[in-house]
C-alpha cells in the first residue's frame, strides 16, 4: 500500500523511477553521493574559511568558532550569527537569526525523514548531515536515497569544518572567495539541481511561487524568513489532481492508466 | 565572550533538534498521499527559493550584482545540458571575471 501511495506520488510530480536505486550496490551510493558534491568542495572550503576569518575578526575565539562549524554545519546561519554579534548586536538577536536561517531544515528533514535507518539517535545523528546541498542531490522526485545524502553530507562536513580551521589558524593570507566568484557558484547549483525537476506544471508552479515569495520577502522581513516562507509554495500539490493530470497519467501509460481512464472525463 | 558560547550552544542544539525532528518522530509513518505530494513539491519550490536568495538577496535588501550575471550564464548551461561542475565553474568564473574588470 505503502508502495503504491508512493508510486503515486512520484508519478505524479513526474520524476524519476524508484526502481533504479535497488541494483547499484551499497558502497556506491555512498561514493556517489560524495562525487556529486565535489565540485562543490572548494567554494565549500573557501566559505569555511571566510567564516573562520569572521568569526576570529568578530573575536569569536578559535574553539567556539571550530565547535559552531562543528554542531551546527550550516553556513548561512553561522554568518548571520557572527556578523549579529560581530556588529554588537545582542545575544538574542544572534540566535534568532541563525534559528531562523536554520528553520528551513525542518521542512526539508520532515520530507526526507523515511530516508533515515535504525533508532531515534541514528536517525538524529544521520540528520545532521542534511543540508541544501546533501538534501538536493538526494532528492529522487520527493523520495530520498540515504546514502547519496549521507555521502554528500559527509564530504560537505569535512570541507566545511577543514576551512573554517584552516580560516582560524591561517585566514589572513588566503584569497576572499568572492574575488573567485564562488558566491555565485550556489544559486547556479541550486539551479542545475532545480531544473530536471521542473517536468510538471504542478512542480512549475511551486518553484515560481517559492521563488516570487522569497523575493518579495527578502526586503521586508528578516534573513530566514523568505526561505521558510517560500516552503508555502508547495501548496499547490493540495490543488485537485483531476482532470488535466489524470489525462496526462494516462498519457503516460504508467500502472494507473486503468484507473486514470476511468476518471478522466 | 560568555555570549558567544551561549549563541555557539543554543543555536547548536536548536539546529540538531530542528533536523532531527522529521526523522525522529515522523518516520515510518505513512503519509496520506495528498501530504505525500505537498511533500514532494518542497524541492522545487525550496530550490527555487534558495536560487533567487542565493543570488539576488544581499543581507535584507535585493540586489543586482555579478552573482545574477553568473547565475544567468549557468542557466544557459543548464540549458545546453552541461554537467553539474560545467555549471558551476561557468557561473563562478563569469562573476570572477565581471569582478576583475570593474
Amino acid at each position: 500500500m505503502r508502495g503504491l501511495v508512493l508510486h503515486t506520488a512520484t508519478s505524479l510530480i513526474g520524476s524519476m523511477p524508484e526502481s533504479r536505486r535497488k541494483r547499484i550496490p551499497r558502497w556506491r551510493a555512498y561514493r556517489d553521493g560524495a562525487r556529486a558534491v565535489l565540485p562543490l568542495l572548494p567554494a565549500v572550503l573557501a566559505f569555511g574559511v571566510s567564516f573562520g576569518v569572521l568569526a576570529k575578526a568578530a573575536g569569536m575565539g578559535a574553539v567556539a568558532s571550530l565547535v559552531m562549524s562543528a554542531t551546527t554545519f550550516a553556513g548561512s546561519a553561522q554568518f548571520a550569527a557572527v556578523s549579529v554579534l560581530g556588529a554588537g548586536g545582542t545575544v538574542a538577536a544572534a540566535i534568532g537569526a541563525a534559528v531562523l536561517l536554520n528553520g528551513r531544515y525542518g521542512p526539508m528533514a520532515l520530507a526526507a525523514a523515511d530516508a533515515f535507518r535504525g533508532g531515534p539517535l541514528r536517525r538524529l545523528l544521520e540528520a545532521q548531515l542534511l543540508v541544501d546541498e546533501s538534501w538536493a542531490l538526494s532528492n529522487r522526485g520527493g523520495r530520498f536515497d540515504r546514502r547519496v545524502l549521507l555521502g554528500a553530507g559527509a564530504l560537505l562536513y569535512v570541507g566545511w569544518n577543514a576551512g573554517t580551521a584552516l580560516g582560524v589558524f591561517a585566514g589572513d593570507s588566503l584569497a576572499d572567495p568572492a574575488t573567485l566568484g564562488l558566491d555565485a557558484a550556489f544559486p547556479a547549483l541550486f539551479l542545475a539541481l532545480l531544473a530536471p525537476l521542473l517536468r510538471s506544471a504542478r512542480a512549475a508552479a511551486a518553484a515560481l511561487l517559492g521563488a516570487g515569495i522569497a523575493l518579495l520577502l527578502t526586503p521586508i522581513t528578516p534573513a530566514g524568513v523568505p526561505v521558510i516562507a517560500a516552503t508555502a509554495g508547495c501548496l499547490v500539490g493540495l490543488a485537485r489532481p483531476h482532470p488535466l493530470l489524470a489525462a496526462a497519467r494516462a498519457d503516460r501509460g504508467d500502472a494507473q492508466r486503468t484507473l486514470a481512464q476511468e476518471v478522466s472525463p | 565572550m560568555s555570549g558567544t558560547w551561549a549563541t555557539v550552544l543554543v543555536v547548536g542544539v536548536a539546529t540538531v533538534a530542528i533536523k532531527g525532528a522529521g526523522p525522529v518522530f515522523a518516520a515510518g509513518r505513512q503519509l496520506p498521499p495528498r501530504t505525500a505530494r505537498v511533500l514532494g513539491l518542497l524541492a522545487p519550490a525550496l530550490l527555487a527559493a534558495l536560487v533567487a536568495t542565493n543570488a539576488f538577496a544581499d543581507g535584507e535588501s535585493l540586489a543586482l550584482d555579478e552573482r545574477g550575471a553568473g547565475l544567468l550564464a549557468g542557466g544557459v548551461a543548464v540549458l545546453l545540458r552541461a554537467p553539474l561542475l560545467m555549471v558551476v565553474v561557468i557561473a563562478a568564473a563569469t562573476a570572477a571575471g565581471l569582478r576583475a574588470l570593474t
